[in-house]
């Protein structure tokens, strides 16, 4: 019978030595240093633009420009920061931030959760790609914010009507994204796992679902960016509440201000939650070395 | 103590792959065996079908003629009795050197500190203590192909299948690893399948030999490798390792020319000729 092999003593000598740690050299400091220079240059030369922008936007709107595009309309950035301190505070700024990020949440959540097991399996059995495939390519092409007149006659209630809305745009980048992770992962992963005893399932959990994943927080990143304009574009239409609603309102009840600081609500909430996303990617992912 | 399990028995085997553009017998009327602690290779050009034979005795491939057996039992489909080790890095990228090794473990359904005594000892046999933690992304050619032997042996296989395993590695990094995996295989006294197609390697590392013919690959010759144990690169040398080393350069080398097809075989005399494989072989 051949010997168990864990009950064997460890052959010294031909090991490698364990990784010495890095020493802190005046070397790595200098480049440390250089790093930070390197750094604080790029974010002077950003800082040239966004300025600039700002600028002449102050311009045009202060001198009310009109030379085909017609700024006498447009406030100004310094109006809209004083109009920001009214309002961002306010309950009801609140209430319209706090509604959108729930109905965005909501949506990408259900997306998520039925995006990337269905992505997995018809990346995996030929007949469910088959069965599946087709439906999902007819839909995939209208975009969802189409999607609103029959949302609003399927739904009960607005809410649901919108959350579906943000759920449509979320879910066809998840899935297709998961689809093409499987696709990618190298067949030879899957001889491995099975000749190590792996039962189907384990194959699914240990292999297709860990190298499926960065794909996966690709699509998480590109359906959380479309839920975004999709839940806008959805408050915007139908809307009562939100943040799409407030900057449409904005429009309708001529306090233009209001509209820039929607917008600017906007892209940072966007900003927000694909940070979070990459964050959370990161996090489980701890093979993908930091770029 | 003498093993008495990990019998390979391979009889009348066939494979035939079947494609868009028709059918290729890859593999034709091979009967070999290894018995229960031996280490044999099998020796021939890119293209004769190593692989498909190996992945028949792992389970991947069914036999389209005759039948492949170990320990008397025909193979059905893979599983952890038989380790494989690829030709290419097959280690999972999401998981450590340690997860990796006790991939076969957990899919055992084993605790996870008894997981990691057992991947303890192993990844000590291979030296790879102090890069339990790291992922495979951050190892070199050789500690991968290190892990992938220890990650094969964890669950305690009666074979070891190893696909030119050390393909990919330096000249001296490759000498390395023969040692290492002679080392191993000292221990556990395990039967051993090994394909490659360097001569110097096979004759280093193996009790016996099967040299296979071009494609359809079938068994050309079998030659026993009498060197005694342990044996060190300084006996690579020996008047023995040579006679070796002239009988299967010969036998390699018609079978080289065959894949070439026949039209070199004759008038090149004291000709160098780059085989496929990248190899240079005199002609006599
Ligand atoms: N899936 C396949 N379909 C059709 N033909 C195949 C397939 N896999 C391998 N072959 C052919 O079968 C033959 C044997 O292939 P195999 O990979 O077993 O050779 P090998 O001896 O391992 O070669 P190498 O030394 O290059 O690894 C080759 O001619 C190859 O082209
Ligand atoms: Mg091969």
């Amino acid at each position: 019978m051949p010997a168990d092999p864990h009950d064997l003593a460890p052959i010294a000598g031909d090991s490698m030595a364990a990784p010495t740690r890095r020493r802190q050299t005046a070397g790595a400091r200098r480049r440390r240093a250089l790093r930070l220079r390197e750094r604080l240059r790029t974010a002077a030369l950003g800082a040239v633009s966004i300025i600039a922008f700002l600028g002449l936007w102050q311009a045009a709107s202060s001198t009310h420009l009109d030379l085909f595009l017609r700024f006498d309309n447009i406030p100004a950035p310094s109006q809209v920061a004083v109009r920001a301190v009214a309002v961002v505070g306010s309950q009801s700024f609140l209430n319209d931030v706090l509604t959108s990020c729930d109905r965005v949440f909501l949506g990408f959540a259900i997306a998520a959760l039925l995006a990337v097991p269905t992505g997995l399996v018809i990346g995996r059995y030929r007949i469910a790609h088959d069965l599946i495939f087709p439906l999902t390519e007819l839909l995939r092409p209208v975009p969802a914010i189409a999607w609103v007149p029959i949302s609003i006659m399927l739904w009960p209630t607005d809410w649901q009507s919108i959350v579906f809305i943000t759920f449509l745009g979320a879910y066809f980048p998840i899935l297709l994204n998961t689809l093409h992770g499987v696709r990618r992962i190298d067949p030879v992963l899957v001889l491995a796992a099975r000749s190590l005893g792996a039962s189907e399932g384990a194959i699914f959990r240990e292999v297709y679902l860990p190298g499926a994943l960065p794909a996966i927080f690709t699509g998480l990143a590109v359906g959380m960016g479309v839920g975004w304009v999709s839940v806008i574009a959805a408050e915007m239409i139908s809307g009562q509440s939100g943040i799409g609603y407030f900057t449409w309102e904005a429009y309708s009840l001529i306090r233009y201000s209001d509209i820039v600081l929607g917008m600017v609500a906007i892209g940072l909430l966007g900003l927000v939650s694909s940070t979070a996303i990459r964050g959370l990617g990161r996090l489980a992912m701890p093979w993908i070395p930091a770029p | 103590m003498i093993p008495t399990k990990g019998l390979i028995e391979i009889d009348h085997f066939g494979l035939e792959y079947i494609s868009d553009g028709g059918a290729t017998q890859a593999v034709a009327d091979v009967s070999l065996s290894v018995r229960p602690g031996e280490f044999v290779s099998i020796l021939g050009p890119s293209g004769c079908g190593k692989s498909t034979l190996l992945n028949a005795v792992a389970g991947f491939l069914k036999p389209t003629q005759g039948r492949v057996r170990v320990d008397g039992e025909e193979i059905r489909a893979p599983g952890a009795d038989r380790g494989m080790v690829f030709q290419q890095y097959s280690l999972f990228p999401w998981k450590t050197v340690r997860q990796n090794v006790e991939f076969g473990l957990k899919m055992k359904g084993i605790g996870a500190d008894q997981r990691e005594r057992m991947a303890r000892t192993l990844l000590a046999l291979a030296g790879l203590i102090g890069f339990e933690d790291h992922y495979p992304d951050r190892l070199s050619g050789g500690m991968k192909q290190r892990v992938g032997i220890v990650r094969a042996l964890a669950t305690g296989p009666k074979v070891l299948l190893l696909d030119e395993p050390f393909g990919a590695l330096d000249a001296q990094t490759r000498v390395i690893m023969q040692q290492i995996l002679t080392n191993i295989w000292q221990r556990l006294r395990i039967s051993v399948l090994f394909v490659t197609h360097d001569i110097d390697e096979a004759i280093f590392l193996s009790d016996r030999v099967y040299v296979m013919t071009a494609r359809p690959g079938r068994v050309k010759a079998e030659v026993a490798i009498p060197l005694p144990r342990p044996r060190d690169p300084e006996s690579m040398i020996g008047a023995e390792f040579l006679a070796l080393r002239r009988e299967l350069a010969g036998l390699i080398r018609e079978e080289s020319l065959h894949a070439m097809g026949g039209e070199l075989a004759g008038g090149m005399s004291g000709i160098d000729v780059m085989l496929g494989d990248g190899s240079l072989v005199e002609m006599l």
